[in-house]
């Protein structure tokens, strides 16, 4: 039954991240935490990032929620660890032009993410894979504007 | 009689969804529509459309005959004592707000109690919320049993003197759980209080008797139960509406209006301010009749049935998990359950691709999906023209789904 569409939702890269999520957890000092929630199915993120001089020192998240949301979490923490603010809303810009089915800009290494192509052909589980995103947003506009 | 001919009357069920034959198993999120149904919606707006009660010409009397019918059918329909009863407004939600807004506000005062339980729809929890705190009331949850049942002991320690409105769901949009509403009326009446029925799961599925529950109020909405959507019906007793005030203002609902006060016209319109929805309610008759015609009896059988068998099939299924009573004759045709480690919204997304709707999430009880420990399930839920083939293919998909998940990776 398993189509070629499912796959290419399911990518292995996806279930890796999901089953062994990189940077779980939480940072206890210097950090901002951004609890986020998608309401109407319960996925949950809470989100802790440390920014010092402009730069994503570090990113960790914890949460509950489907392969989709968990794995989108789990790369994009991976992506902003080390980059400047401008650099990760940038990909942040990247990946919401990608989920929309866009032409989106490829002259940034997008590593892991561009696995998540596939969920923009499943309209239903594009929330689950921003919701990570928004919340790395919200808290380095907040991190920029103290 | 439930067979396959009752199928054939849904014209959306006819469909293939992502290459195969529709299987639609989210009616407790809301029904399909019949064709007579649909007819009869095209009929009122090809045939009798006008604005009810005010017209001298023909066709506004006929809007009027049509909306008016209705109501008498809603009121057969749950054996209410009169029309003057049987007050349509959108929706349950709509319904409850109005129960609290109106009579909770002249009635609860601080320190007064307002009871509820785990497993009610965020529509029964946060109009009283809002209103317990509007007036310093105390909002009491009654425990559920471990298999997601209440007992009366529980409901008789929750409820006292001070209580002023139990409200409860008849049949639970997660569990499944048929109440024993009638003996919880009860006890709020010998505690002074008024008994609020959220009958949105009930009225579909079966036969309803307002006078022999005796509750005060009963509340249900029309789409669950092949009708359209944006119709539903609050049940009130009279003597209680009587005394209640309005919410909505405007126009319809006015008897005289003078520069400085207006005076209010008779049950059941004083609660249905502005144009009514004349063409849901005529909809609402229609899937009624429908109803009628195949007997809210013979649909309750079925459903028990296929409770019965959906729960036998999928506990076959090593790692899933099914909540609500093991009992399928104290439950309606409502499955919600958990595949192993795999999240509900994954099993959702691998079924539909297989054609198989199911809803996942946590259905708009999240202080029952707490009481369950899990933060979503996923839910199968049936009603008239679904069979066991249904139920085999959903049973098929998730298997396969399972294996997806744990031998793709």
């Amino acid at each position: 039954m398993p189509s070629n569409n499912l796959d290419q939702l399911y990518r292995q890269v996806i279930m890796d991240h999901y089953k062994t999520p990189r940077n779980k957890g939480t940072i206890e000092n210097n950090s901002v935490t951004i609890e986020m929630n998608n309401p109407t199915c319960g996925d949950r993120i809470q989100l802790t990032l440390q920014v010092e001089d402009g730069i994503v020192k570090d990113a960790k998240f914890d949460g509950e929620g489907c392969s989709i949301s968990m794995a989108s979490a789990s790369m994009m923490t991976q992506a902003v660890k080390g980059q400047e603010i401008d650099t990760a809303l940038k990909l942040s810009g990247i990946f919401s032009d990608m989920m929309l089915g866009k032409e989106y800009d490829d002259s940034i290494d997008l590593g892991d993410i561009e696995a998540l192509q596939g969920v923009s052909q499943f309209p239903a589980r594009i929330k689950c894979a921003t919701l990570a995103w928004k919340a790395m947003e919200k808290g380095v506009q907040n991190e920029e504007k103290s | 009689m439930i067979n396959q001919e009752i199928k054939s009357y849904f014209p959306i069920l006819k469909q293939e969804i992502n290459g195969h034959p529709l299987v639609y198993l989210d009616s407790a999120a809301t029904s399909q529509k019949p064709v007579q149904v649909i007819e009869a919606l095209k009929n009122y707006y090809e045939l009798d459309n006008a604005n009810v009660h005010r017209g001298v010409h023909t066709l506004g009397n006929r809007a009027t005959e049509k909306y008016e019918g209705a109501r008498e059918k809603v009121r057969k329909f749950i054996n209410a004592n009169s029309t003057e009863e049987t007050i349509f407004l959108r929706g349950t939600t709509t319904a409850i707000n109005l129960i609290a807004q109106s009579y909770g506000r002249a009635n609860v005062e601080e320190g007064d109690e307002i009871v509820i339980t785990y497993m009610e729809h965020h529509s029964n929890i946060i109009p009283w919320q809002q209103l317990a705190k509007e007036r310093g009331a105390i909002l009491k949850y009654v425990e559920l049993e471990k298999d997601g049942t209440i007992s009366l002991e529980q409901v008789r320690a929750a409820v006292t003197e001070r209580t002023k409105i139990v409200s409860m769901v008849y049949v639970s949009n997660v569990l499944g759980t048929m109440n024993p509403v009638k003996e919880v009326a009860q006890i709020a009446h010998e505690n002074g209080a008024v008994m609020v029925v959220d009958g949105a799961q009930a009225a579909p599925h079966l036969k309803i008797d307002v006078q022999q529950l005796d509750c005060d109020f009963f509340a249900f909405s029309g789409h669950k139960m092949c009708g359209p959507t944006g119709i539903g019906v609050l049940y009130g007793k009279k003597a209680l509406l009587d005394n209640m005030e309005p919410i909505e203002f405007g126009g319809e609902m006015i008897d005289f209006v003078g520069l400085y006060d207006s005076t209010w016209k008779e049950l059941p319109w004083k609660f249905e301010g502005g144009t009514p929805i004349i063409a849901g309610a005529v909809g609402l008759g229609a899937a009624i009749d429908f109803l009628n015609e195949i007997g809210l009896n013979e649909i309750e059988k079925h459903e028990h049935q296929m409770a019965a068998y959906a729960m036998e099939k999928m506990s076959t299924i090593e790692g899933l998990e099914i909540y609500g009573p093991a009992d399928p004759q104290q439950r309606a045709g409502i499955v919600t359950f958990n595949l192993n480690d795999v999240h509900p919204h994954d099993v959702a997304t691998v079924l539909d691709m297989s054609g198989i709707e199911v809803r996942a999430g946590h259905h708009c009880a999240q202080p029952l999906m707490k009481w369950l420990e899990v933060t979503a399930t996923a839910r199968a839920s049936f009603y008239l023209y679904n069979s066991e083939s249904d139920v085999d293919r959903l049973v098929e998909g998730l298997r396969s789904t399972k294996e997806y998940f744990s031998d793709a990776f």
